[in-house]
């Protein structure tokens, strides 16, 4: 594998294949299709961001790609194939040993993710002691490496202080540190820099891509921020209501977005050049996941819905290499209705 | 006339140390900073935690007291109006907050949440009350059978509504907006975004805007201010000031905002350090330590606020030798 370049070829790290999870309530009679039929592929040093709005299965994505979902939701079909192999098919001792040195996980809330009785050195050496055997000793030299790679400022006393000695912005590179401990091949960045002011959140997405420049990592970031994915992202997934509406590389889908629920998404954030003109709106509210309409789940708030729209669920379909998107619109013919007005 | 003027608005909270309360110092939130809302346009606050904005919006509300300065309404000092004069001014400023889950009684029905301002300030009839509420929902888009149901029946976009709806009920001329749309879905900031203005269009309301988005504050404001440590550092017409930062923290802070394009490139800079504690703000100009363009003076000497194109900006490189002249250019 080419260190230091992002490929579009090669042999995909992560793939996700018709992935679907489900919460099932106590009585087994509401079921809510939180990841339904999410199909997606990371290479190697390459970073991919999944947007949605709250509710949209974004964060259920990401914790079912650890294995680590809350006992009501139940991984009910597909496959995760990560470097070849199904991580669904693994035993739980198994997985152990993936989460935290194959694949790590950084969280929104830096202050929830460290133990506040535990000094910084021990947190951070901690994936090194349990995946390597490292004693206490050589974890924390470790530890004092890894609190430089992320830049915090004299590491030698960082290590013996706790987290509510540190600013936001360093309790985040702390868990980043944790989170390439042991040199992961992916990281997963779940809203990681919601909690952090402007200035630091630039300062800790160019410390992201450096770190991912120099290991090499993949890393999946989860945000409803398109800024953030204009800025960080190589490829795009766009949830909604469960599932990818569409995806493929950033640029293109900026530039010529295929579903109705995207585009509407990119016209509705303000821009700092054209403050005169009135935002474009997208009418109504995100759909409620255990109540979803017949046909698309975007349907109600679409300006485009044609009938078929409301009838039909559409399938994935592939309008560009490497892209997929989700809508009648875009392809007429399957739904033999609407050609008229998905033409324009 | 502006709405609401400040005049070298400080506040400094007492800090105390120990069991007897030792004087630990002071928290200078805000450290003698002046603007004006002018009627039927928007003023916006930008800056980063513990820049001092929402103890501004405090300020302005009422909600604290200043320690120095002057606030004025329409011309008037605050300090010296009758207790009269303190309720219309309490009535004539309002706010809608961040969270809409949190701002709403979950106990009460919308309308008596609506109305609730209406009941303890005017002495109105059951029924003028109900019509008003009535008005007061057809104002932000809500339908007229919400009046019957409770905040946890709708959504967070639809709550920020109700809030605004209470907000309007007294006909204030000034709204306080901090942070409006950041609890928000992203597909519902638009809708909320885009009612404001048109409330304001409809109302002449003034806004006093606080947000970390910067193209949403660019979006909704007329003037921005920007904040670092209890001080403005740079404030302008929104348009130009966006576009063209002059103060180096503006510069880096704007250089800092997401890009709304992937093709979009420009100069990032990337500050180090971060913002230091209010309660011992570095000497000289306060962003000297993390300033990329720093000099010897800036650490002695603290920039004063003036003109430069039109704008006031607070940074020696734009008043090089002049301190004194600059001085006296200050109040404005």
């Amino acid at each position: 594998m080419p260190f230091g370049t992002v490929t579009n070829s090669g042999p995909p790290l992560l793939q996700l294949e018709h992935l679907s999870t489900h919460y099932v309530s106590a009585q087994g009679t509401r079921v809510v299709r939180a990841v339904d039929d999410v199909s997606l592929t990371v290479r190697a040093g390459e970073t991919l961001g999944i947007v949605g709005e709250s509710g949209s299965g974004k964060s259920t994505l990401a914790l079912t790609l650890l294995r680590i979902l809350p006992p009501a939701a139940r991984i009910v079909g597909g496959r995760i194939l990560f470097e070849g192999e199904d991580l669904l098919q693994k035993s739980e001792t198994e997985m152990q040993h993936v989460r935290g040195k194959r694949i790590a996980m950084v969280l929104q809330d830096p202050m929830a993710s460290l133990n506040p009785l535990f000094t910084i050195g021990d947190q951070v050496g901690e994936p090194i002691r349990i995946h390597e055997g490292a004693s206490r000793r050589s974890a924390w030299e470790r530890a004092r490496a890894l609190l430089k790679a992320v830049r915090i400022p004299s590491p030698e006393t960082r290590v013996k202080q706790y987290p509510h000695e540190m600013s936001g912005g360093m309790r985040q590179r702390i868990v980043g540190a944790i989170g390439i401990s042991c040199e992961p091949r992916l990281l997963i960045a779940d809203e990681p820099t919601t909690s952090l002011d402007l200035t630091i959140q630039a300062q800790y997405l160019n410390l992201l891509r450096d770190l991912q420049r120099e290991h090499n990592l993949a890393l999946i970031f989860i945000t409803h921020n398109l800024g953030i994915v204009a800025k960080m992202c190589d490829q795009l997934a766009v949830m909604y209501a469960g599932r990818v509406v569409e995806s493929g590389p950033v640029s293109q889908i900026f530039n010529t977005p295929k579903h109705p629920y995207t585009e509407a998404l990119l016209n509705s954030i303000p821009r700092m050049t054209d403050t005169e003109q009135r935002l474009v709106a997208i009418d109504g509210q995100p759909p409620d996941l255990s109540a979803l309409p017949a046909g698309c789940a975007f349907a109600p708030r679409c300006a485009r819905a044609v009938d078929h729209c409301r009838v039909a669920a559409p399938p994935e379909t592939a309008p560009a290499a490497g892209r997929t998107v989700r809508c009648w619109l875009a392809e007429p013919a399957l739904a033999g209705v609407g050609a008229e007005s998905g033409a324009a | 006339m502006a709405v609401v003027e400040a005049i070298g608005l400080t506040k400094h909270f007492q800090t105390k140390r120990g069991l007897f309360g030792a004087d630990a110092g002071a928290v200078r939130a805000v450290d003698g900073i002046s603007f004006a809302i002018e009627a039927g346009r928007t003023l916006g606050v930008v800056g980063e935690s513990g820049c001092g904005k929402t103890t501004t919006a405090k300020l302005v509300l009422g909600l604290e007291e200043p320690t120095g300065g002057r606030i004025l309404f329409e011309g008037r000092d605050l300090a010296s109006l009758d207790p009269a004069g303190r309720r219309l001014y309490r009535r004539s400023v309002q706010a809608v907050f961040q969270d809409p889950f949190a701002s709403l009684n979950p106990r009460m029905r919308v309308d008596a949440i609506i109305a609730e301002p209406l009941i303890t300030n005017e002495s109105l009839s059951a029924a003028e009350v109900e019509r008003r509420v009535d008005r007061l929902l057809d104002l932000v888009g809500l339908p007229a059978r919400a009046a019957r149901l409770f905040p946890h029946e709708f959504s967070g976009g639809q709550r920020q509504r109700i809030a605004i709806a209470r907000a309007l009920a007294l006909s204030p001329r000034l709204v306080v907006l901090d942070e409006p749309v950041s609890a928000l879905d992203v597909s519902i900031r638009a809708q909320i975004l885009n009612l404001l203005r048109d409330l304001q269009a409809e109302l002449g309301l003034s806004y006093l805007f606080i947000a970390h988005d910067l193209a949403a504050v660019a979006h909704m404001s007329h003037t921005i201010v920007v904040m670092y440590l209890g001080k403005i550092v740079e404030s302008g017409d929104a348009k130009t000031l966006a576009r063209a930062p002059k103060h180096p923290y503006t510069e880096a802070l704007f250089s800092a905002a997401l890009p709304s394009h992937p093709d979009e490139r420009r100069e990032e800079i990337i500050l180090p350090g971060e913002v230091p504690s209010p309660l011992r703000p570095p000497s000289g100009c306060r962003f000297h330590p993390r300033c990329p363009h720093a000099m010897a003076r800036c650490a002695e000497e603290a920039p004063e606020l003036a003109e430069i194109d039109g704008r006031m900006v607070s940074c020696h490189l734009f008043h090089p030798a002049a301190a004194g002249a600059a001085r006296e250019a200050q109040p404005v």
